[in-house]
């Protein structure tokens, strides 16, 4: 039976040849993150911000009203709401800052949750309430430095491994495509404005595990490969061992699509934000193992020398006296 | 590598299998089949965020025990001197930062003073250490200042406390299995799958438990109690379920001149120092002491009820006037059943103001909306990623896809052997498993075809596959059991729910994409002994 191929065996396409081009590319895109973040802000929930939560869905509704809801709520007194659509269009979450003098007092809070849901289901009776989350500033705060503690660890215990594993360039390799992973995925969560809350966190955990997993096989290959082709230059050695594994970064990205598009489409729509960040890291993922974790280690001069035992230390030193280094 | 002794291929299929069984019984739940019950039930837990309903952490004030502690201990340290009847004259007894000083008028009294508070200051209760250290400055002051242990211990009596009277009071809810927890050293954490309005259960845990000592009617005919005749001026009280005497069925007890238990400040559990018998130590607050006293110094011989919650506790002979304010329950208990008391006197009120400082309420509904779209999304992606392995990888593809049916099995088996919660993200983590457990198919078959192409027999290439494919497959699964166990120990509970489900995956996907694959694999080379292969 005529076997299905992705691609085309033996290709050999010049990933490498591009790189600096990319690697600018990728350079602003990162850039771009940042600014967008500094300037938009991310859409923080209420786990990290602290406040009050209401999500509702308009059950016999096909979208939610939503700038009728917000003059609604607004008029409670209460303040301003951030209502959003959360997941389906008949949706949504509304946001509230805790009234003054909820934290000695927690019935104020929920007094205020139960005037805002019966406002609304004064307005829409098909209104079905669907979850309430009320964190304290105490409890946003310390949840907001686990997020990023958890964050913090995962990039550095990586890298380690990464460096224990293979050569140090290797681990500066997996660092910058993680942060560069990071960054577009917090700018685009900072461009398009979709919630960000602990889930999403759990999201960019995965896309690090995801990258770094893409950019550990091709190591693995680029190794094998320098211990095979001493004499072949970096460049070249990089292409061959991108365009060997292309076969499987193709074949597992698509599986991987296909699972997270099913989730995406039927899924449970409350987790839609958490799917969608996890698929665009699975292009971003794959892309930084090829241009972000591959020329560094051209830039951080790994040869084959790296791996290859033999020139110790005092190898060298012969050698530079001997003036044949 | 393609060697597979007897005994090894026994070992892996009993695993699977093992595994597999395990998923069984919450299968047959989501099918709604009856699975029954002398077989063993491993459970897999739902999250809140499936099965609906509150999780509230509340903290409380370890200060407000702190302080309340120095305002009990300077009651009784001032009701201990002024029964000495004057033979002690001190100053005022002033409690500043956090000690209680107080001066004796006479410096030669000061030894008497001392002694007198002394025995205030044992730790009643299990651990036996002081609760106070006594100094005595300047000759003239004695300076009593709590130890650590004594406000370890009272705090963790506090929060030990609040916890019951948490439990108490949710169960009175008649919600299903509750989880309770202390979180920290002032924190509880509560989840009550299926209650919809948390907010009865917020006022709830606000509210004091009622505590009351009552005499009882001893005139009262046993037949007019019998038949529910209510004597002139006395209530009929109920006995709890449990309680001494509770045979008896109702209790008459006069309604006036008792005394109500928010007048105690402490319970706790000590020894009878005549009979060494286990007995309950009360302390009333001065108020209550002094009502104390005069309520037993009119009825010596009279029984007394003490009532909780409407409910009678026990109803004890008063033997002799209790004038220091503070009490002993007797009555044949053991150690472990007078602290319980204790523990439930001391629930009578809460003794700390828990607040809530973390809500999270889901709808029932949508719990089950979300579990039944994740599992056609499972399904769904399940069946295309099969399909498409298949067309690419033909025979080797269809081992793969065996694999990983049994692995999606063996990934619930163990989650219910190790009783772990599935939660909404958690989902998801089954979702992106089935995606990336195929990975290590891929790359073991990829890697395969790679040696064919590079000329080796088929035995060989199939051997060079698995054991090249196998580092880069360690490698990668390291890295993303990190990041998982990261999230397990920062991430909230649905957080962690979807880092449990990954980490199993990650195991469960190794033995069975790359073990059991190899197996049938290896099985069948043998038996066919192929001279070229589709892949």
């Amino acid at each position: 039976m005529r076997l299905l191929k992705f691609v085309p065996e033996n290709t050999n396409i010049h990933f490498l040849k591009w790189r600096l081009p990319f690697f600018a590319l990728s350079g602003l895109l990162v850039i771009a993150s940042w600014v967008l973040i500094a300037v938009n802000g991310l859409n923080l929930g209420v786990d990290f911000v602290g406040g009050q939560m209401i999500r509702v869905t308009f059950t016999h509704s096909a979208t939610a009203p939503v700038g009728a809801l917000r003059g609604e709520v607004a008029s409670l007194g209460y303040g301003d709401p951030i209502i959003q659509t959360f997941g389906a269009p008949n949706a949504v979450s509304i946001r509230m800052q805790l009234p003054p003098g909820a934290a000695k007092n927690p019935a104020l809070a929920s007094a205020m949750s139960k005037a805002i849901i019966a406002r609304i289901t004064a307005k829409q009776p098909d209104t079905r309430l669907d979850g309430i989350d009320l964190v304290s500033g105490k409890v946003s705060k310390e949840l907001g430095w686990s997020a990023f503690e958890a964050l913090g660890f995962a990039a550095i215990a990586i890298s380690f491994y990464i460096w224990y594993r293979f050569e140090w360039q290797f681990g500066a390799g997996a660092l910058l495509s993680l942060v560069h992973d990071v960054s577009l995925t917090l700018g685009l969560f900072a461009l398009t404005q979709m919630e960000f809350d602990l889930n999403i966190v759990a999201a960019v955990l995965t896309i690090i595990g995801y990258s770094l997993n893409d950019t550990i096989v091709v190591y693995d290959r680029i190794r094998e490969n320098l211990k095979k082709f001493r004499r072949m230059p970096m460049p070249e050695l990089l292409d061959l061992s991108v365009n060997e594994t292309l076969s499987r970064t193709v074949m597992t990205s698509a599986m991987m699509l296909i699972t997270l598009l099913a989730l995406l489409f039927l899924g449970p729509r409350v987790i839609f934000g958490f799917t969608a960040a996890i698929t665009m890291g699975i292009f971003v993922g794959s892309y930084s193992s090829i241009y972000m974790a591959a020329p560094l280690l051209i830039w951080l001069k790994v040869t084959s020398k790296s791996f290859v035992p033999g020139d110790s230390k005092l190898d060298r030193q012969e050698q530079l006296a001997r003036g044949q280094k | 590598m393609l060697d597979f002794p007897r005994w090894k291929k026994l070992w892996f299929w009993f695993i699977a299998l093992a595994c597999c069984a395990a998923a069984l019984p919450s299968i047959f739940a989501v099918a709604n089949l009856h699975w029954p019950s002398a077989l063993p039930q491993p459970r897999i837990n739902l999250g809140l965020d499936l099965a609906g309903g509150s999780h509230l952490l509340l903290e409380a004030n370890p200060d407000q025990v702190v302080s309340q502690r120095l305002e009990a201990m300077e009651e009784s340290v001032r009701i201990k001197l002024s029964q000495a009847n004057g033979t002690v004259k001190v100053g005022d007894i002033s409690n500043k930062d956090g000690s209680l000083n107080f001066m004796v008028d006479n410096p030669g009294e000061v030894d008497a003073a001392r002694e007198l508070v002394l025995p205030l200051t044992n730790g009643a209760g299990l651990t036996g250490k002081r609760d106070w250290d006594i100094k005595v400055v300047d000759a003239t002051r004695i300076v009593l200042t709590p130890t650590k242990e004594g406000i370890d211990q009272a705090v963790t009596n506090a929060m030990d406390t609040a916890t019951e009277v948490v439990r108490k009071r949710i169960d009175a809810l008649g919600t299903r299995e509750p989880t309770i927890i202390r979180e920290g050293s002032d924190r509880i954490l509560v989840q009550v799958p299926g209650l919809k309005d948390p907010t009865a259960l917020k006022n709830l845990l606000g509210q004091t438990a009622k505590l009351e000592f009552k005499l009882v009617d001893t005139t009262a005919l046993p037949s007019d109690i019998a038949q529910g005749i209510r004597p002139p001026g006395d209530d009929l009280v109920p006995y709890a379920p449990g309680a001494h005497g509770a045979e008896a069925g109702l209790l008459p007890v006069k309604r006036l001149g008792g005394i109500k238990g928010d007048q105690l400040t402490d319970a706790s559990q000590s020894f009878d120092s005549r009979s060494n018998s286990p007995v309950v130590s009360i302390t009333f607050d001065s108020a209550g002491g002094a009502k104390f006293a005069k309520l037993t110094t009119e009825n010596v011989g009279h029984p007394f009820a003490i009532i909780l919650d409407g409910k009678v506790l026990s109803a004890p002979n008063i033997n002799e006037p209790i004038m220091g304010g503070s009490a002993q329950i007797s009555g044949g208990f053991t150690v472990d059943s007078a602290n319980q008391l204790a523990i439930a006197l001391r629930s009578g009120a809460l003794p700390v103001d828990l607040k809530v400082i973390e809500e999270r309420t889901v709808g029932p509904d949508l719990g089950a909306d979300s579990i039944h779209k994740g599992v056609i999304a499972m399904i769904v992606g399940t069946v295309l990623v099969m399909v498409v392995i298949v067309l690419v990888y033909g025979r080797f593809g269809i081992y793969a896809d065996i694999a990983l049916m049994v692995n999606v099995l063996m990934i619930l088996g163990v989650m219910a052997i190790i009783n772990t919660t599935l939660t909404l993200p958690g989902i998801a983590g089954f979702v992106l498993t089935i995606g990336a457990a195929v990975d290590a198919n891929v790359l073991i078959n990829e890697r395969i075809r790679e040696e064919r192409k590079r000329g080796r027999r088929v035995f060989q290439a199939v051997e060079m596959g698995y054991k090249e494919a196998s580092r880069a497959i360690f490698d990668a699964n390291i890295t993303n059991i990190i990041a998982a166990l990261l999230m397990a120990k920062f991430g909230s509970g649905p957080v962690r729910g979807f880092a449990i489900v990954l980490i199993i995956g990650i195991g469960t996907s190794v033995f069975t994409a790359v073990m059991l694959t190899r197996m049938w694999v290896a099985g069948w080379l043998h038996r066919t002994r192929p001279s070229d292969i589709n892949i």
